[in-house]
This record gives structure tokens, C-alpha cells and sequence, in this order.
């Protein structure tokens, strides 16, 4: 009985007949929906539309405006040698690029899934009860709080091979036999760039996972206490599937964000091929190399497999922005 | 089936204490109802005895034997919530099926024909396959007792599990569970309530509380007939007892005179106390007459039937005099 009265308002507006009302609804929400999708044409729409146009082309910084379209040839060209040998030439097997792609996925993959798994111990720790908790809550936000700029500072410090406090630490404590350059050497540079990151970016995720689990009514753990589940149980079979929704949407922003990485390890490891990124490799090219087009290029290619992976996240994920079953 | 003693019970959360020295026991397979105005310590006592909150002192025992410290699963006991606290991302049969499998020692048949028997009692074998957010108030309330009959418990704990569900609902659901108590004849329930209606139809016996403290512990007659204070008096009984004070309580040797709106007849002639009418409610099989008389809250006096009775009329009534309740000054019964 008491669904049928739910479902009557949704079939009225779901069918033709809409009301006045309804139809006054509407048009006042698309005024309030039109300046923000002015400014987001001109500061996203418009930028990314010129990008992909300047793959196309050979423009380069001196000349934006006298830029020639010459369709695919950034991405992909075939060049007959003199000799009768075939070469292909482009983005699409420019070994550097592809060395940023795999440096970008493998960043975000160990980046954000390390910082999930911490993000959810600390979320848990939180969301209990103990003395001083509110002060452990903001404490805990300081390192995302800190302009990147300033913590990639603060840590390639703390992290230099002759005056570092990690070096010096490691050698008083007998764990180093000698000073190790963390951000110049080629095998340790990435491990420096994620240990940064996930100490920046942990609280982010532990917010939004604590968001979640406080929309996790108390009572049903009493329940499970009188089912006789057990704590690792409860926290499988009850709290991780009823902050998946929160804990998916957490994990996206972060994806999105590891994806286009770029201030960090500009600022911690400028240079190094074992860290270089999609971002770092495009703006490269775009104004310290002027290969403008090819850093539009790359841009764009940035940007579908940003878009790419977003979908095939959100697809597989099965995600759902609407906050989950709940 | 267990018999529950409670023996000097105390809880305090930090210093503040709830429950102030409680001694109480639970026959095997009664049906016992807590109740009381709200922060009285019932629903305390009752997660006392589930486990889900320690004693801070006493002694509690199931069948004599001490469960202090006993984790609430090996109790031996099933609760229902009075939020439902049905597991939001599980169907109907995972949430009655949940506990049992992860017990050891259960087939999957087993489980199946334990949960389907259990939906079969409360009709809701037809949901089983739908998830919480999918049913009304009253279905959801009845899967939650359904997980508990599921638990097969030698005690069934119920926390005001009517008070989310409207009035018509209530009553339905108040029979289920009465029916459910006469089915389960080895099973002991605990069932609290502030909701003196459902403690008169349901208890076999009822403890009232008071701030912590028992006031009287008896069968549903013997608090209406035979209260041991003037709360007691009070509280059981609707609608409430009329208290009558003064000099009208002092010719009947007594600081206070309680006495039922339905032993008061109206005596057209000459009538032991004289009254203004400022109120009627025409119920259709009964009605009330407020009476003003100088007490501190207006006489009732319930008649059968309908009345004609009109704002200012004055009238004579006289109690019955062996319904007469005499309260002394500390409140308890003088007899």
C-alpha cells in the first residue's frame, strides 16, 4: 500500500502530463544552470577544443596564429628514407611518450590504491570514539592542507643526498651503508614522487571514506554483535559493501587527479625520465621544446585516456554518483 | 528456554547512573514487559541483559549461570531494534539467513528451510528476495523479528519495536507478535515499551520503572487493581487515574485518593463530590466528561456509550468505594 502512494508523484512526472509548476521548475533551473555552463565552455570547452585543433596542425609558439592544418601526421606519419627504407615517425611511437604513459599509470595505480587502503585505516580510526578525536581530525588534514609546491619542497629537503634529514636519519640508525640521491637516482626516484603523494593526498581520501562511513547506521553493528559476526567479518561483509559507493566516488576524484600529475614531480624530480609524466612530457614539449603541436598532441591524447580509463572505471565499477543503495 | 536473574544490577555511563540497584527475575518462557516514561533506564536494562552494554555492577545469570561477561551471540538471545537494523545491502533472506552462516555447523538446506519457516510465520516469504529499502515500515519490522526467530533464541529481546510504525500498524503488528509469543511457548520474551497499552496486552507479567529503579513487578490485573504508588497508579491504565487531594482526600483518611474515570458514575441526585464539566469526547463505545473540581488536573469520568453532557453543566459524582485507591504522603498505598 505504501509503495503504491510513493510511486504516484514519479509517474506523473515521469508521464507526459507535467504541471505548471513542473514546467516553471524547469525553466528556472535552466537559468541557474546557464552561467555555469557559459564559464565552463569558456575556460574548459574552448581550451580543450583549441588543443585538439593545434594537434592537427604544425603551429608553433612563434607563429600560434599562422598554424597550417596538417591533419594526422603529429600522431602518426610514414617517412620513406632515401634508401627505400620505411620509417614511422609521430606521438604514437615516440618512445619517450610511451615511457610517460606507462611512468603516469604505474603512478596512479600504486599511488591511489595505497593511499585507498590507508585512506580506510585512517577513516576508521576516526569514525571511533576516543578522547581528543576532533583534534586528531583536523591534525590529520595538515599535510593535504599544504600547497603541493611547498610539501614537494619540504620533502626533496628532507630527502637530499648530502644534507637530508631521511639520509642522515638512515645512516645514525645503521639502515643506509651510504647516502642515497632518492630523487636523482633512476631506481628510487618514483618511490620518492609516490611516498610524497600518498603522504599528501591520504587525509583527501580519509575524509571522503569517513563521509561514508558516518551514513553507516550504528545500529546494524549492534545487530551484527548479536548475529555473532566478527569484527573482520563486520567490516567485509558490512562496513566495506556499505562504503563502496563513497569509497568508489573517493577513488575516482584521485584517479582523475593522479592521471594529470604534474606540480609535484616537476618541483621533486625535475627531468628524470623515471618519473616523467604525461603532463610534465606535454608541457615540455609545448613551451620549452616549441613543438607546440605536439604538445597539443599529446595533450589530447592525455585527455582521451583520461576520459578512456574514467569510463571504463565508472562502467566496470558500476558507480553511482546518487550516494549507492542507501 | 532460560530463565533470566538480575541480581543488584548497576550501570553508570561515567557518573551518571542509569540503572540504581535493580533485582529482577525473569520466569522461563514469560512474556516479561518493561516499562516506563522515557529515560526511566528500560532500554538500558534491556541492552544490559542482551550485552550489548557491561554491567558496572551485579550479577546477571541465564539459568543460574553468571553471563557478566558472556559476548552478547552466546547469549543464547535475539533482538529486535527499534530502527529495524536490518543490514541495508542484503535481500530480505541474506539479512534472516546472515547470522547462520556464519555459525559453524549449518548446511545451506538447513539454513533455507530455517529461514523460510521463519518468513512463513510473518508472511513475508514473498520478499525475500527484495532488499530492506524496498519494503514498508511494517514489512521490514517483521523481517526483523523473522531474522530473530531464525537465531532460534532461548530469549527473544524487544526494544520498543512497534513505536516507528503508525497507529493502525501498531495494533496489527502488537496481535503478530502476541501470537507469536503463544507459538514460541518455551521461548522467554523481553519486551520494552513505554506504551502502557501494549504492556496490559501483551505482558504476562509487568515491571514498571521508574529513574532506574523497579516500582512494581506483577501481571497486568494486578498493576490496574492493586498499584503500589501513586506512579504506578498513574501510569497503568487509560484513561489516566484520577488523583484527588485535599480535603475531599483527608474524609477518606488519605493524603491522596486515586480513583479510575470508570469507577465514577454520575449520580444525578446527591453525589459524593460535585463537578463542572469543561470537556466531552464522544469515542462512540465509551466517552469521557472532564470535570473541573479544584485538582490539579481535571476529573475524568468514563461512561459507556455516547453522553450529552455540555461545558458548565454541573454534576454529582460518586466513586465506587472499593475502587477507592488511599495513598499516603510518600506516595504508597494505604490498605
Amino acid at each position: 500500500m505504501a509503495t503504491d502512494v510513493m510511486a504516484a508523484p514519479g509517474a506523473v512526472t515521469g508521464g507526459k502530463i507535467k504541471s505548471e509548476l513542473m514546467q516553471q521548475r524547469v525553466r528556472a533551473a535552466r537559468w541557474f544552470l546557464l552561467p555555469m555552463l557559459i564559464a565552463l565552455a569558456v575556460v574548459a570547452g574552448w581550451p580543450l577544443l583549441r588543443s585538439i585543433y593545434f594537434s592537427f596542425t604544425d603551429a608553433s609558439l612563434n607563429d600560434i596564429g599562422g598554424a597550417e592544418w596538417v591533419g594526422f601526421s603529429n600522431y602518426l606519419r610514414v617517412q620513406v628514407l632515401d634508401s627505400g627504407a620505411v620509417r614511422y615517425r609521430g606521438l604514437l611511437v615516440d618512445p619517450a611518450w610511451w615511457n610517460a604513459v606507462w611512468n603516469t599509470l604505474r603512478f596512479a595505480v600504486v599511488s591511489v590504491s595505497l593511499e585507498a587502503v590507508l585512506g580506510m585505516l585512517v577513516a576508521l580510526v576516526l569514525n571511533a570514539e576516543f578522547r581528543g578525536r576532533g583534534i586528531v581530525r583536523a591534525a590529520i588534514l595538515i599535510p593535504w592542507a599544504i600547497p603541493t609546491i611547498v610539501s614537494a619542497k619540504m620533502w626533496s629537503w628532507m630527502l637530499n643526498d648530502q644534507f637530508g634529514i631521511l639520509n642522515d636519519l638512515g645512516m645514525r640508525l645503521g639502515l643506509l651503508s651510504q647516502k642515497v640521491a632518492w630523487t636523482a637516482t633512476a631506481d628510487t626516484a618514483m618511490t620518492a614522487v609516490l611516498i610524497v603523494d600518498i603522504w599528501k593526498t591520504t587525509p583527501f581520501m580519509a575524509l571522503l571514506i569517513l563521509a561514508g562511513l558516518q551514513m553507516v547506521p550504528k545500529d546494524i553493528y549492534e545487530a551484527a554483535e548479536i548475529d555473532g559476526v566478527h569484527p573482520v567479518k563486520q567490516f567485509f561483509r558490512i562496513t566495506l559493501p556499505l562504503v563502496r559507493p563513497a569509497l568508489m566516488v573517493a577513488i575516482i576524484f584521485r584517479l582523475l587527479d593522479a592521471l594529470r600529475i604534474f606540480d609535484l614531480i616537476y618541483v621533486l624530480t625535475p627531468n628524470s625520465a623515471a618519473t616523467k609524466t604525461m603532463s610534465v612530457l606535454a608541457r615540455e614539449n609545448l613551451f620549452d621544446f616549441d613543438k607546440f603541436a605536439y604538445g597539443s598532441a599529446m595533450s589530447t591524447l592525455l585527455f582521451l585516456i583520461i576520459a578512456l580509463l574514467t569510463i571504463l572505471y565508472i562502467w566496470l565499477g558500476k558507480v553511482r554518483f546518487d550516494g549507492g543503495d542507501r | 528456554m532460560a530463565s533470566i536473574e538480575l541480581r543488584n544490577i548497576r550501570k553508570a555511563f561515567g557518573v551518571v547512573e542509569v540503572i540504581k540497584g535493580v533485582n529482577l527475575e525473569v520466569r522461563k518462557g514469560e512474556f516479561m514487559v518493561f516499562v516506563g516514561p522515557s529515560g526511566c533506564g528500560k532500554s538500558t536494562l534491556l541492552r544490559l541483559i542482551s550485552g550489548l552494554e557491561d554491567i558496572t555492577s551485579g550479577e546477571m545469570l541465564f539459568d543460574g549461570k553468571v553471563v557478566n561477561a558472556l559476548a552478547p551471540s552466546k547469549r543464547g538471545i535475539a533482538m529486535v531494534f527499534q530502527s529495524y537494523a536490518l543490514y541495508p545491502h542484503m535481500t530480505v533472506y541474506e539479512n534472516m539467513a546472515f547470522g547462520l552462516t556464519l555459525e559453524k555447523g549449518h548446511d545451506k538446506s538447513d539454513i533455507r528451510r530455517r529461514v523460510e519457516k521463519a518468513a512463513d510465520m510473518l508472511q513475508i516469504r514473498q520478499y525475500l528476495d527484495r532488499l530492506p529499502k524496498q519494503l514498508s515500515g511494517g514489512q521490514r519490522q517483521r523481517v526483523a523479528i523473522g531474522r530473530a526467530i531464525t537465531r532460534d533464541p532461548k530469549v527473544f529481546l524487544f526494544d520498543e519495536p512497534l513505536s516507528n510504525l503508525d497507529a493502525a500498524l501498531r495494533v496489527a503488528t502488537r496481535i503478530e507478535i502476541a501470537k507469536l509469543h503463544e507459538s514460541m511457548d518455551n521461548v522467554t520474551m523481553i519486551y520494552v515499551t513505554h506504551d502502557q497499552v501494549e504492556a496490559m496486552t501483551l505482558a504476562d507479567r509487568i515491571c514498571v520503572l521508574r529513574d532506574g529503579h523497579i516500582e512494581q513487578v506483577g501481571t497486568p490485573m494486578e498493576l490496574y487493581e492493586s498499584p503500589n504508588s501513586v506512579f504506578v497508579a498513574g501510569f497503568i491504565g487509560s484513561p489516566k487515574m484520577n488523583f484527588i487531594g485535599g480535603e475531599r482526600a483527608q474524609k477518606l483518611d488519605a493524603h491522596t485518593v486515586g480513583i479510575r474515570g470508570e469507577h465514577i458514575t454520575i449520580t444525578p441526585g446527591e453525589g459524593m463530590w460535585q463537578g463542572t464539566v469543561i470537556h466531552t469526547e464522544n469515542l462512540g463505545a465509551d466517552s469521557y466528561v472532564y470535570l473541573e473540581m479544584g485538582t490539579e488536573e481535571p476529573v475524568v469520568v468514563r461512561l459507556d456509550g455516547t453522553n450529552s453532557y455540555k461545558s458548565g453543566d454541573v454534576v454529582n459524582i460518586t466513586p465506587m468505594a472499593d475502587k477507592i485507591h488511599r495513598f499516603d504522603t510518600a506516595g504508597k498505598p494505604i490498605r
